[in-house]
């Protein structure tokens, strides 16, 4: 019972890391931007959901009602601003840019927050359950976050495929010039693109702050756990990455369920022998 | 003389260090059809570029109704009016044939084309609507691209090599289709490497030599002869 429980577990914990991974697959995918500051973004959103909650005195994962607004006009921002500036031919100024991003995001925390790990409790909530016949017990709270995962890369798919912003954001993926032609601003694009990734890192960065502790350096371990969800499942597909979450999530509950000390290694082996077997992922977009 | 639509004014275009147009000065009149020639690597699609805001110049150099646009945006031409069939089609494959023409009318410029003109235009597109674009005949990917820039309404219509890799047979039923497109007001510049095409469509003819205009005239005016010296340098 307790393997058939991790890996329950498991599978509820990708849905986490398929949050991770979202904002960073909607970038990659439509301006082939790898942000290396995006776990930093997560930790950011994880901070300003604790000022506010703290602040107003409510619920953190009300907090997202204010902290994601926030993110995605931060994010328009940044990319108006500072990102489409490093976009080009060369693939390494945007690398490089979003590294020292990722460093002054991490020292500024610091700076304002201090080292010291934080929580964000969600009250009741957090330790309330569902009993399943044989003696399992499943927590409220990671069915809710699974359940907002699969909402969010839902609604990110209908975006994509259904929506004027998910034309515009295609258009602009498939061929910067010719969309420039036809009327869009690829500047203006690529600021939306990043703000909606921007709105989903900060509904990932509340439910970490509510899941675990967090400290201005917990950024890179969430970057690389997005980073292999969507190697996983496939470049520039959504589901792929949800899928890719999950592999992630049992693999690393099974890795501890062996041996604790595992739960890291057996989901960076799992992500490795996928690469090595299918470099393109699980489940790649099928392009020319 | 009717109205200048766009007038070019002693162009000269970089790709980098590279010049690849030295002092180019041309007037397209309003309703006038334009047929730009010359050899490859003569400067047609430079042109091309620097007129749609692809390449960006000095502003004074490209005027489009009265206003400098050598310096904008390709989104904010867009806008004002100019359009452009690209040279190869290059539709959006991500995107459906319906979409792709839904994005041509992003600026939402209004006029006379819409979705059902397109579709009136070029049944068989009708019946393709949600089918993936790359999917379609390289002569009904033409169409879409001809649709695609319709749906902008816009008052200069560029067309860059639209026989380009066609059969015959599509060339023709394409050429035919197009005094009906144009027929509506429109100005617009062919840029074409099938010499009897552009003067059978065209009012007025350029000829582009190694970056500079070799030849100007009436297309009906212009011999065979002098458009071989033109074209070749000779």
């Amino acid at each position: 019972m307790d393997w058939v429980n991790a890996v329950i577990q498991g599978i509820l914990l990708g849905g986490l890391y398929a949050l991770f991974a979202a904002g960073l697959s909607l970038i990659f995918g439509v301006m082939r931007l790898v942000n290396i500051a995006h776990g930093d973004l997560i930790v950011l959103a994880a901070f300003l959901g604790l000022t506010v909650t703290t602040t107003l005195g409510i619920n953190p994962l009300l907090s997202i009602a204010i902290v994601a607004p926030f993110m995605g006009l931060l994010g328009y921002g940044l990319q108006r601003l500072v990102l489409n500036r490093t976009l080009g031919d060369d693939i390494l100024p945007p690398l490089l840019v979003t590294f020292g991003l990722s460093v002054i995001i991490q020292n500024g925390l610091l700076e304002l927050y201090s080292a010291d790990p934080q929580k964000m409790s969600a009250g009741a909530i957090e330790t309330a359950s569902v009993g399943l016949p044989g003696g399992l017990n499943i927590g409220v709270l990671p069915m809710l976050m699974f359940a907002t995962a699969v909402v969010v890369i839902g609604v990110l798919q209908w975006i994509f495929y259904r929506s004027a912003w998910g034309r515009a954001f295609r258009a602009t993926s498939d061929n910067q010039d010719i969309a420039q032609l036809m009327g869009l601003n690829k500047s203006h694009v690529f600021g939306l693109a990043m703000a909606l990734a921007l709105v989903v890192v900060a509904i990932a960065g509340i439910f970490l702050g509510v899941r675990t502790s967090f400290d201005p350096s917990a950024g890179p371990g969430r970057l690389i756990f997005g980073f292999e969800a969507v190697i996983i499942g496939g470049l520039g597909n959504l589901w792929g990455t949800l899928v890719g979450g999950i592999i992630l999530g049992v693999c690393q509950n099974i890795g501890a369920q062996i041996n604790p000390g595992w739960q890291l290694l057996a989901g960076h082996i799992a992500f490795l022998v996928i690469l090595a077997i299918r470099p393109r992922g699980l489940f790649p977009r099928i392009d020319g | 003389m009717s109205d200048v639509i766009l007038e070019i004014d002693g162009l000269d275009s970089f790709y980098g260090d590279f010049q690849a147009l030295f002092g180019v000065s041309m007037q397209i009149n309003k309703g006038e059809i334009i047929a730009v020639i010359g050899a490859n690597g003569a400067g047609k699609s430079t042109l091309m570029r620097s007129v749609t805001g692809l390449l960006t110049n000095k502003p004074e150099m490209v005027r489009f109704g009265g206003t400098s646009i050598g310096g904008l945006r390709a989104d904010q031409i867009a806008a004002m009016g100019i359009a452009m069939v690209p040279e190869g089609r290059q539709l959006f494959p991500s995107l459906s044939v319906e979409e792709n023409l839904i994005v041509g009318g992003q600026s939402g410029r209004s006029g006379d084309w819409s979705l059902d003109g397109v579709y009136e235009l070029f049944p068989v597109l009708a019946e393709r609507r949600n089918q993936a674009s790359t999917s379609l005949s390289g002569g009904q990917q033409q169409m879409v691209a001809i649709g695609r820039a319709l749906m902008s309404n816009p008052d200069l219509l560029l067309f860059d090599e639209i026989s380009l890799g066609l059969a015959p047979i599509i060339i023709k039923s394409i050429y035919e289709a197009l005094p009906g497109v144009i027929g509506t007001g429109m100005s617009a510049i062919v840029v074409e490497q099938d010499i009897t095409r552009a003067m059978d469509i065209s009012d007025r003819v350029y000829c582009l030599q190694e970056g500079r205009v070799s030849l100007e005239g009436k297309s009906d005016a212009v011999s065979r002869d002098d458009i071989s010296k033109a074209y070749f340098g000779v």
